[in-house]
């Protein structure tokens, strides 16, 4: 008994050593591609890996000067603080109004456009649409916003022109905030439907032909080939940008957000990212801030898994 | 089969139409900014230039090229977009180059390992305090070593030197002695144009328009990049401006600070944006495959 353990130890040891000695092996012989791994590793671990490991200031009373290990414990007491507080439902209203309404005004718009694309047989118009409607992706935010608020100024604003010359008052958009939301979510249509729309055509680029012309012999109208051909065909892909915007339900676009915000529209602009930007590094309420955004983290990453398992379930279709 | 064709007629002219329609929505405001950048300010501001510049000076643009702040700015970006450019693609390429090889010990491991990232992150305070216990604010590297390298790129080159390259190639250079260097660089490399220019693409536009790790990490105004420069001028003016027409009439002093203000933002939009807005279109022909490429499953 006691020497059949032995013996199964004994080569267990030689598997282990073998294992590792096939290891260096190939190590040694493929160096050079560990040395091309290296850097991005290292870049993984220190700035990505680095603040996962830093989070856990959300659980203690963070003091530079003791570091992150030598800061007090305080367990969930500032998640508490944070859902108790009369922010707590202003944010997630905010942030989760702007995300759905996001994604219902943003999300069809790209496929509707890749579908009409896709009609387009005049190639040099097709190619000059897709260029136009592509540059407002290049535009920065800072940028997109600095014209948003020029169109939308209550004296030299494009807007308030067409107001005045039909006989109406001019309105101070970008500080009501009944407003906000209306134009963060347009102009971000206006920004992204392009962009968006490479992937459908790239989808819609890879149905197979024969499909189409089998429809056609059976006296098929344009209309039944874009519903019965395209849209099934693009099915998938839909499916899977779908399940990736929804992860991100509680992640509105910090940026945007935060450049539009100004002292009148916060009851509507206040989000959680720009809360915790306002509290942590304006304020450095470090550790409450940091429990506020791994908050957020943990709903927008369960928001994906839920997603992914569901459209398994449904359609055989996931990221992973 | 006549009724077909016409049916098919209409749908099409319909099509191009709304396409049409489309298409000047999105032109239109930056038409708009182009036209007003060359206009009389007064003329633009009272609604007067709709369709062709009027009053047309070029005074907008000789101020911003006299602003100390914005030549400082714009050259402190070309530097950061450039710098941080060639380390992205350096890291992204080599990276995508090992992770695309089979023979790499632990590949799904390292995969997981960096795609995970994607999904979840220790967030803003963490990675501030991270990126302030290593020393960098008010030092570029704090604008460059935070998004040394983007998972999403590594994907895209990864899958396009499995798909792409053609493995024979590689095989027989190794067969005829070269090391796996020697072939990255001087057979995989000169094969991979289209993808190093969209990635040198997708970098350089991010480091161009970003704003907000300088925000956080930069307090020295020298080292201001554009945008920082520009939110000054478009939305913190702006906003104020809005603001003072609201409660009072503004002073003389303050109708004149705006009237230059007005004066150089539809310049400067110009003058900041135009190097993105000329380079995409030369690269649009590999967007869909740049795009296609990252689809995670690929």
């Amino acid at each position: 008994m006691k020497l059949s353990s032995q013996s199964a130890d004994v080569s267990q040891n030689i598997k282990i050593k073998s294992w590792t000695q096939q290891l260096m092996k190939d190590v040694k012989k493929d160096w050079e591609l560990y040395v091309f791994l290296l850097p991005t590793l290292v870049f993984f671990i220190v700035m990505k890996y680095g603040p996962m490991y830093g989070v856990q200031i959300a659980f203690r009373n963070f003091n530079g000067a003791l570091g992150i290990l030598g800061s007090k414990w305080v367990g969930l007491a500032h998640f508490k603080s944070f859902f108790a507080s009369y922010y707590f439902p202003l944010l997630v209203r905010n942030t989760v109004f702007i995300s759905v309404y996001s994604l219902i005004a943003g999300f069809p718009m790209p496929i509707i456009l890749a579908l009409m694309l896709n009609e387009v047989r005049k190639s040099k118009f097709k190619r000059s649409v897709q260029t136009i409607t592509y540059a407002p992706h290049f535009i920065s935010t800072v940028v997109m916003v600095g014209m948003l608020i020029t169109f939308l100024s209550p004296s030299a604003g494009i807007f308030n022109h067409l107001r005045v010359a039909i006989g109406l008052e001019s309105r101070n958009y970008i500080s009501e905030p009944a407003l906000f939301r209306h134009i963060y979510v347009w102009s971000g249509v206006w920004q992204n439907t392009g962009w968006s729309s490479i992937i459908y055509l790239a989808a819609l680029s890879s149905i197979d032909p024969q499909l189409h012309e089998a429809a056609t012999i059976d006296g098929a109208s344009r209309w039944q080939k874009i519903w019965n051909i395209n849209v099934p065909g693009i099915l998938p892909t839909i499916v899977i940008l779908f399940i990736l915007s929804s992860g991100s339900i509680m992640n509105v676009g910090f940026e945007k957000a935060f450049l539009m915000q100004n002292p009148t529209n916060m009851e509507t602009s206040d989000v959680i990212s720009t809360y915790v930007y306002r509290r942590g590094l304006i304020s450095a309420e470090y550790s409450f801030s940091a429990a506020v955004g791994l908050f957020n983290s943990i709903i927008n990453f369960t928001l994906l898994i839920l997603v992914n398992k569901l459209s398994k379930k449904l359609s055989e279709t996931s990221i992973w | 089969m006549l009724k077909s064709q016409n049916g098919d007629r209409i749908f099409d002219t319909i099509n191009m139409v709304l396409l049409g329609i489309i298409t000047f929505i999105v032109v239109y405001p930056l038409y708009f900014v182009l036209i007003a950048s060359i206009s009389d300010p007064d003329l633009v501001n009272t609604g007067k230039v709709v369709l062709i510049p009027k009053g047309i000076t070029l005074m907008g643009y000789v101020r911003v090229f006299q602003d100390k702040e914005i030549l400082t700015g714009y050259r402190n970006t070309i530097f950061y977009a450039v710098a941080g450019t060639m380390i992205n693609l350096f890291m992204t390429l080599t990276c995508a180059y090992a992770l695309s090889k089979k023979r790499l010990r632990g590949r799904s491991f390292f995969t997981i390992m960096f795609a995970f990232t994607m999904f979840f992150s220790g967030g803003l305070i963490p990675t501030y305090l991270l990126v302030k216990s290593l020393g960098m604010i008010n030092k570029i590297w704090a604008l460059i070593i935070p998004n040394a390298v983007s998972m999403y790129n590594i994907v895209v080159a990864r899958t396009f030197f499995s798909n792409s390259v053609p493995a024979e190639i590689e095989e027989s250079a190794m067969i005829d002695g070269c090391n796996t260097t020697y072939t990255f660089v001087k057979i995989v490399l000169p094969l991979s144009k289209a993808l190093i220019s969209v990635l040198a693409l997708f970098y350089g536009v991010g480091h161009w328009n970003s704003f907000f790790d300088a925000l956080i990490y930069i307090t020295n105004r020298n080292l201001y990049p554009l945008q920082l420069i520009l939110r000054e001028i478009l939305i913190q003016n702006e906003m104020k401006s809005a603001m003072m027409e609201v409660m009072a009439d503004g002073d003389d002093m303050v109708s004149m600070q705006m009237k230059i203000a007005s004066m150089i933002k539809y310049a400067v939009i110009i003058v900041s944006s135009l190097p993105v807005l000329i380079v995409y279109p030369f690269l649009q022909k590999y967007f869909a495959q740049g795009i296609m490429l990252g689809a995670l499953k690929g």
